[in-house]
């Protein structure tokens, strides 16, 4: 809220929100901190479309330019790409990671005004997507995304829209079923309510209709709604397990066949409205446990890093192809900024790559002519020619993250997977137990009433509801604090963790803010025309040390040349200068650091422009308190930070530097080996192998929308002071089903005492079961509240 | 009494169309966004005509 204000007050630009430098562009009496938000505003003012910022202030993003959208006009591509074609129209659903705000869903929803040729535009907020239909005759897939990129929603098209894997269908089966279920238990209950207060002689004709009709409705409730816990039940028994959902079946299965039994026969109501009651409950515990996050995507592997196409040289000719069909010996043409997509070997040009999602080191590593470049490099000079020598599929990145050791092997067994195993077994005992009895008693009646009754009672419906609806509280808790935890399986993961994992860069220290510092002097003349040079390049360095300058004029340049990521050169005013990388310096210097933006003007060593981390506030605090936990710091980068973490972290954590994504990997594994349950918290792909690796991944983000590797949790950057309360909380809420497991033994030992002696009506149960799950339900609720609070996390 | 059987056959007809019109609804998508549609009504036409005007005289 303060952050808002403070903008509010501040001179900012119209579009974005960003401080304006001191030179501002200004078009129609509004201020804008680069030319790109002001194409944005002037194509949104020429379109009659400036409502958009009535909505909100600065709803826009920041406009970068760098496309090659050559791949939009491969007939192939788009048809992978397209929802729906027909004739002249289709439909294509995007992910923009841009939306953000209700003023983009009114701009995107008002394409149309932008270009007759689309029709309409949907946008789902929450998963921010719009569904776009056009007329491709009219305008092609290439310029849909152009315009959509214009205005500064860049879509992202990843092999991942290709390769659509929909999760979504499970779901509406459920609710479907819940639907279905609760209609039964509705009908079920006022066909019960006769028999609960008893049926004068005159009215015994209506018992059994109401008998009959209950049967009905039995039989959807067990076999269209409950199927699901018989599968389940028989596939972990297959594998000789059993979990929550054997006797979930095999109480369903008893309810159905004593109900069955029952109204053929004439002898009694039957529990029809347990049956139908049981099952409603149970899918809407199932419900709360599947609602799991839809705004962010959770499961993501390597090839939501990778463009869905690369250009390709056939016959000296520049073709775009889709990743998965290149084979080896393919050329490649990667361009300034593109990802190589495999491993492949350097043919032609200069190579600077930037590796960081693959060793987190950001310096971009300077390839000879001959040398094996591996696939997660990013280009940062001129185009490049490679040849292909592995196929992406078996690429070094690719490897690492289908890396066997990975824990989806391993069962992992919760909670309510090892009870229940106990729970069977006792229910089986008793059960078992009290028919003898019976036998002994030559009551074969009250015998198999008995069996059937323990069976009943001792339903671990509390169970199947106590964790979602706990989890799932916890969840949304912590959903308002900034940490999203992919689904409530994860928080018993969270609670167990004893050992937690830090990487640098990124996660200790702030991506957003950097200082900037100068080692040298220049005079006022010398910064306007550093200054002048920098402004040409969109560079996040150059803005930030342009900034940093803060001069008011600029003077005109020539023989502007830039090798982007590496350097800038140019001559202002008959004085050559040249910014940028240490290995790109016209002249040789004797520098003490290697890092940085250096400056020569006229072959003179001006020194260089510092760009110092800034670590995130409050880190000491955290560790301190973290003090419980075992902790650890494995960098990608130099050891050049050891004296600032040394003061942060105390003397028994392992701090270790350069390491790479296998040795990041190979760490985790071994503190697992050694009996450790490890979190992780890191940022990049870099991590993405210990990440996944770990009991508990964490992606530390700044930025929501980034694309995050694939992980347990994603935590924003200013919420992880809050890591200990969330810690905390996790442990709380298995305190709390813990407890709420022991209410329900205690309804259940009333339940079984009825039962074991044959005595339990329909009646009975069908007071007991309601008010045991009541209870446990408002429990649950009430209790996750009271230690949210105490953890100060509401 | 007699007039229960049929009183009986129209509660769950009813109940039975109320649950075919979920399913119609659910499987139609109308509960796939519960979200945007929600800010998209408060969009008035109003506020078009009049800021249009204005970049109007403005440009």
């Amino acid at each position: 809220m303060e952050d808002q204000n403070k903008t509010a007050t501040k001179v900012v630009c119209y579009h974005c929100g960003e401080d304006l430098p001191k030179v501002k562009y200004q078009t129609a009496g509004k201020d804008f901190c680069c030319a790109g938000c002001m194409a944005v505003f002037k194509i949104l003012s020429e379109n009659n479309l400036c409502n958009y910022y009535v909505y909100n202030n600065n709803p826009g993003r920041q406009f970068k330019n760098e496309h090659h959208l050559a791949y939009l006009d491969e007939p192939k591509i788009i048809d992978q790409l397209l929802d729906y074609k027909h004739e002249s129209s289709g439909i294509i659903t995007f992910y923009i990671p841009a939306i953000h705000c209700s003023s983009c869903i009114w701009l995107l929803e008002h394409l149309y005004k932008i270009n007759p040729a689309i029709f309409s535009s949907r946008i789902d907020f929450l998963k921010k997507q719009v569904t776009i239909s056009f007329n491709h005759d009219e305008i092609s897939l290439r310029q849909l995304v152009e315009t959509l990129n214009q205005i500064g929603y860049e879509p992202l098209i990843s092999l991942q829209d290709v390769i659509k894997e929909h999760s979504i269908s499970v779901d509406k089966a459920l609710v479907l079923k819940i639907a279905v279920a609760g209609f039964l238990m509705g009908n079920v209950m006022l066909f019960s309510f006769p028999e609960y207060f008893g049926l004068s002689g005159f009215e015994k004709q209506f018992q059994s209709l109401f008998g009959w009709l209950n049967l009905a409705f039995s039989i959807p409730a067990a076999f269209y709604c409950g199927r699901d816990y018989f599968t389940s039940a028989i596939t972990s028994l297959k594998h000789r397990h059993i979990n929550l959902d054997t006797p979930l079946a095999l109480i369903i299965a008893v309810l159905f066949l004593r109900t069955a039994f029952e109204v053929v026969f004439g002898t009694g109501p039957g529990f029809a409205d347990t049956l139908t009651g049981l099952v409603f409950l149970l899918l809407m515990g199932k419900w709360l446990k599947q609602r799991t996050y839809h705004h962010i995507s959770f499961d993501r592997d390597y090839r939501s890093y990778f463009p869905i196409a690369v250009t390709t040289l056939q016959n000296g000719k520049e073709k775009p192809v889709a990743i998965n069909e290149i084979k080896i010996g393919d050329r490649l043409w990667i361009r300034n900024g593109e990802l190589v997509p495999a491993d492949a070997i350097l043919m032609k040009g200069e190579a600077w790559m930037d590796m960081s999602f693959v060793t987190g080191e950001s310096e971009p590593v300077h390839k000879v002519l001959g040398e094996i470049i591996y696939a997660g490099g990013r280009q940062t000079s001129e185009a490049i020619e490679l040849e292909v020598i592995k196929p992406v599929s078996q690429s070094y990145l690719t490897g690492l993250w289908n890396n066997d050791n990975y824990k989806n092997n391993t069962d992992k067994q919760n909670f309510n997977d090892t009870v229940a195993k106990y729970f069977s077994l006792g229910v089986f005992l008793i059960a078992f137990a009290a028919t003898a009895y019976w036998l002994l008693q030559n009551d074969s009646h009250k015998a198999w009433s008995a069996f059937t009754a323990v069976i009943i009672v001792a339903c671990p419906c509390v169970l199947a509801l106590s964790t979602p609806f706990t989890l799932s509280a916890i969840l949304s808790v912590f959903d308002k604090k900034g940490f999203y935890v992919k689904n409530t399986d994860a928080v018993e993961e969270l609670a167990k963790c004893d050992t937690l994992i830090f990487d640098k860069t990124g996660t200790l220290t702030s991506n957003e803010n950097a200082e900037i510092g100068f080692n040298g002097s220049l005079t006022s003349e010398e910064k306007i025309i550093v200054a002048s040079l920098l402004r040409n390049s969109i560079h996040p360095l150059s803005r930030h040390i342009l900034k940093a300058l803060n001069v008011d004029r600029f003077y005109s340049l020539s023989d502007y040349k830039e090798v982007v990521g590496k350097g800038l050169t140019a001559s202002i005013n008959n004085h050559s200068i040249y910014a940028g990388h240490l290995s790109m310096l016209p002249i040789a210097v004797k520098s003490a650091s290697e890092s940085g933006v250096h400056i020569v003007i006229d072959h003179v060593y001006k020194g260089s422009f510092d760009i110092k981390q800034q670590w995130r506030s409050g880190l000491a605090q955290l560790i301190l308190k973290l003090s419980e936990f075992k902790l650890q710091v494995l960098s990608g980068d130099t050891d050049k930070d050891r004296y600032m973490l040394d003061t942060i972290f105390t003397k028994n954590t392992t701090i270790r530097f350069r390491q790479s994504p296998l040795q990041k990997l190979d760490a985790v594994l071994q503190l697992q080996q050694q009996g450790n349950k490890v979190m992780m918290l890191g940022d990049g792909l870099n991590d993405a192998g210990a990440l996944k690796q770990s009991n508990f991944g964490i992606a530390l983000t700044d930025n929501i929308n980034n694309f995050t590797p694939g992980c347990d949790a994603i935590l924003k950057g200013n919420a992880l002071n809050f890591l200990p309360d969330f810690i905390q909380l996790s442990k709380d809420g298995l305190k709390i089903i813990k407890t709420s497991f022991a209410i329900a033994i205690a309804y259940n030992c009333i339940g079984i005492y009825f039962a074991v002696q044959g005595t339990l009506y329909p009646l009975v149960a069908a007071v007991l079961m309601p008010i045991s799950t009541v209870t446990i339900i408002s429990f649950t609720t009430l209790a996750t509240r009271w230690f949210a609070r105490k953890n100060k996390l509401i | 009494m007699n007039i229960l059987y049929f009183l009986v056959g129209c509660s769950v007809l009813m109940a039975l169309i109320f649950l075919a019109a979920f399913f119609w609804a659910y499987k139609t998508g109308q509960n796939d966004d519960v979200h945007t549609p929600g800010i998209r009504m408060l969009f008035d036409d109003e506020v078009i005509a009049e800021k249009s005007e204005e970049d109007h005289f403005s440009s």
